[in-house]
Parts: structure tokens; sequence; C-alpha cells
């Protein structure tokens, strides 16, 4: 595969080095000289001098014969138009970007972007899932069937412990594939299979029906009702 | 007509006050404050410190309401991806972009962005001027 990536930051170096090392033809479009001469020295001829978001430049580097552009220097804006003008200008099949602000996200899909990728949005979903107020947590997001896989944790004192998955009044579009029960193996549920406390499960869903689920999964707590010991 | 105008440099802040003196309602944006100094001190419009490719900071100065856009900062890429979300996420009825590189400027024409180029006008007027 031709892979054309922009920008040669930290992100860009190790990019560049990482698919070189898989064995694809990758070239690196750096603005700055002497980011692009160290790189050269080092690697060899993969680095091009010159701004990646201007369309002179893109065609001087053979986009239009580019299987993949990917888009990695720190600024959203130049991120966005270069991969406007690969896909525009040359129909560079595949656009790849970098996004600092996760806001952004939905505007460059809009806008044709095949795939972002936000480093910020990436910590915020680790945070999630370590965090014990957000049980549930995206793992994936399956982008081309409009497809979220999600975990969450049953809570002991939850109204979903001890009810049958059949039981659950689970969105129609969702569905249960995993359960891994505390200090258990992971098994797939079937409409009998009842949830404990402490059971992790991973579900696929819409991204519209992702708050439905987690409703229906978390239950309501039993907090009003005197607790059992 | 309400125009909010994203830059506040030589241009903008001469529009700005061109604007103004029509009557227009216009408010300026600038990720720099040092920026609005170029604003004259009659200027009735208002005056915002806020980044232009940031959804929140345009709905903060009310982009909602506004008729016209108008992106004029040093960045090309600043100004195109400012006015797609103008266009796209906001829906002003009228959005105009600078744009210095004349192959940018065509191609982000076709994409249905109103788009001016400097460079091509100017080149273009003094070629003009020297064949007289």
């Amino acid at each position: 595969m031709y892979i054309i990536v922009i920008g040669g930051g930290r992100v860009g170096y190790y990019l560049l080095k990482g698919l070189l090392n898989e064995g694809h033809e990758v070239l690196l479009v750096e603005r700055d000289a002497r980011i692009c001469a160290t790189i050269t020295e080092e690697m060899g001829s993969v680095c091009y001098h010159g701004d990646g978001c201007e369309a002179a430049t893109l065609g001087e580097v053979g986009a239009s014969r580019a299987d993949m552009l990917v888009a990695v220097t720190g600024d959203d804006a130049d991120n966005l138009v270069a991969c406007q003008v690969a896909k525009h200008k040359y129909h560079v099949p595949r656009t790849i970007a970098r996004i600092r602000n996760p806001q952004n996200e939905a505007l460059f899909k809009k806008l044709g972007i095949d795939v972002t990728i936000s480093t910020t949005a990436i910590i915020l979903e680790y945070i999630e899932r370590e965090v014990p107020t957000h049980p549930l947590a995206r793992l994936l997001a399956v982008e081309e069937k409009g497809l979220v896989i999600v975990d969450i944790t049953i809570a002991p004192e939850s109204s979903t412990a001890g009810k049958a998955v059949k039981d659950l009044d689970l969105p129609e579009e969702s569905k249960l594939v995993l359960v891994v029960p505390h200090g258990g193996v992971a098994h797939v549920p079937s409409g009998g299979t009842v949830l404990r406390g402490g059971d992790q499960i991973v579900a696929v869903t819409t991204p519209e029906l992702r708050d439905k689920l987690e409703g229906a999964l978390r239950g309501t707590p039993v907090s009003g009702k005197p607790r059992k010991k | 007509m309400k125009v909010l105008i994203m830059g506040c440099g030589r241009v903008g802040a001469q529009l700005a006050m061109l604007l103004d003196a029509e009557g227009h309602k216009v408010t300026v944006l600038d990720m720099d404050t040092h920026s609005l100094r170029r604003l004259p001190s009659n200027f009735g419009g208002t005056a915002l410190f806020g980044n232009g490719v940031d959804e929140e900071s345009l709905r903060k100065a009310g982009i909602g309401e506004m008729d016209i856009f108008v992106a004029v900062t040093q960045g090309d890429n600043r100004n195109v991806m400012a006015c797609q979300i103008a266009k796209h996420v906001f829906n002003v009825p009228r959005v105009m972009c600078r744009i210095y590189d004349p192959l940018r400027e065509e191609m982000y024409s076709q994409l249905g962005l109103e788009t001016i180029s400097p460079t091509k006008i100017f080149a273009q007027l003094l070629k003009e001027k020297i064949e007289g």
C-alpha cells in the first residue's frame, strides 16, 4: 500500500517507522526543513519537504496513486484540509485525521473524512472505564455499521442483579454478547442467564441507544429499601 | 444585517468598521485580544476573544442568528474549517472565506463555499494596471 503521512511530529515520526516496518510504501510530508533533514538522515528518502495541505504538494508526491492519507499534525484545521484536498482533488480512497478537539469528530465525519482519531477522546474513554460513576464504557466503534461495543459492570446493589437476561428491558437493537462473571469464565449469555452483581457485560448497541441500554442494564439502585446484609 | 467576522487583522478590522458605519450589526472574533485594538474607538459592534474553529466559541458569539459569516484570519485552513462549521453545523445563510492559495480556493469554491483568493485578485489587478 502507498500511504502518505502528513506531519512529522512525534506521532508522524513513529507512525512512519511503524508503517515502514510493516513493509508499506510510505512518504512523510513535513513543512519544517530541519525535521525533514533529520528524518532523511535516519531513514533515507522517506520525507518530502512541503506543505501537505497544498494541492500542489500532494500532486508532487503522487497523491493520485495513494491508497491512504493520514494527517497527524497538531492542528485540526490543517489535518482537515489535507484530508479534504486528498479526497476531492486526488480521490484518495481512505483519509484518516488526528483531531485534538473531540467535538470536531462529528464535523469531520460530516465533511467526508473516513476516520478520525482523537487522543483526548481515547484518554477520556479510559478514564470512563476506570471511574465507578461511569459504569458503561465504549470499547470500540464499528463505524461502517453504526454500532458501538460497550462494557458495563453490574453493581451488586442494582435491581438487575439476580434477573434473567430475558426479563431485562433491553432496547431492540442491542445485544449482550459476553458475560464475564467476577472471578469466573466468560460465556455467551442466553435468555435464561441470570446476571449477578460484579458481572462484567460486553454488549453491542447503536450510539443512540447507548443510554437506554445502560439504563436497562444498570436498573435502579435498590437504595430506598433497607439493605440486606 | 448581522455579520460575524472571524479574524481582526487589517482586513477584518477595516471590514468591521465599514459595515458598522453602514448600520449593520457586527461582531468580531479574534484569538488574540491585542488584535482587537485595530478597531476604531467609535466602533459600535461587539468585539470578542475566541477561537473561530471551536463550535463553543462560535455559539457564544451568537453564530446561530447571523446572516453572514466572514473568515479572514491569516490561516487558509482555519478559514476553511471555520466556514465549513458555520455552513454545515450552524446553517449560516451566507459564508465567505478568504483563501490565499488559488488551488485550494478553487477546490473549496467547487465544494460550495463562497471563496475569495486575494492572491488571484491582486495579481490580476496588477497585470491589468501594467498592461494599461
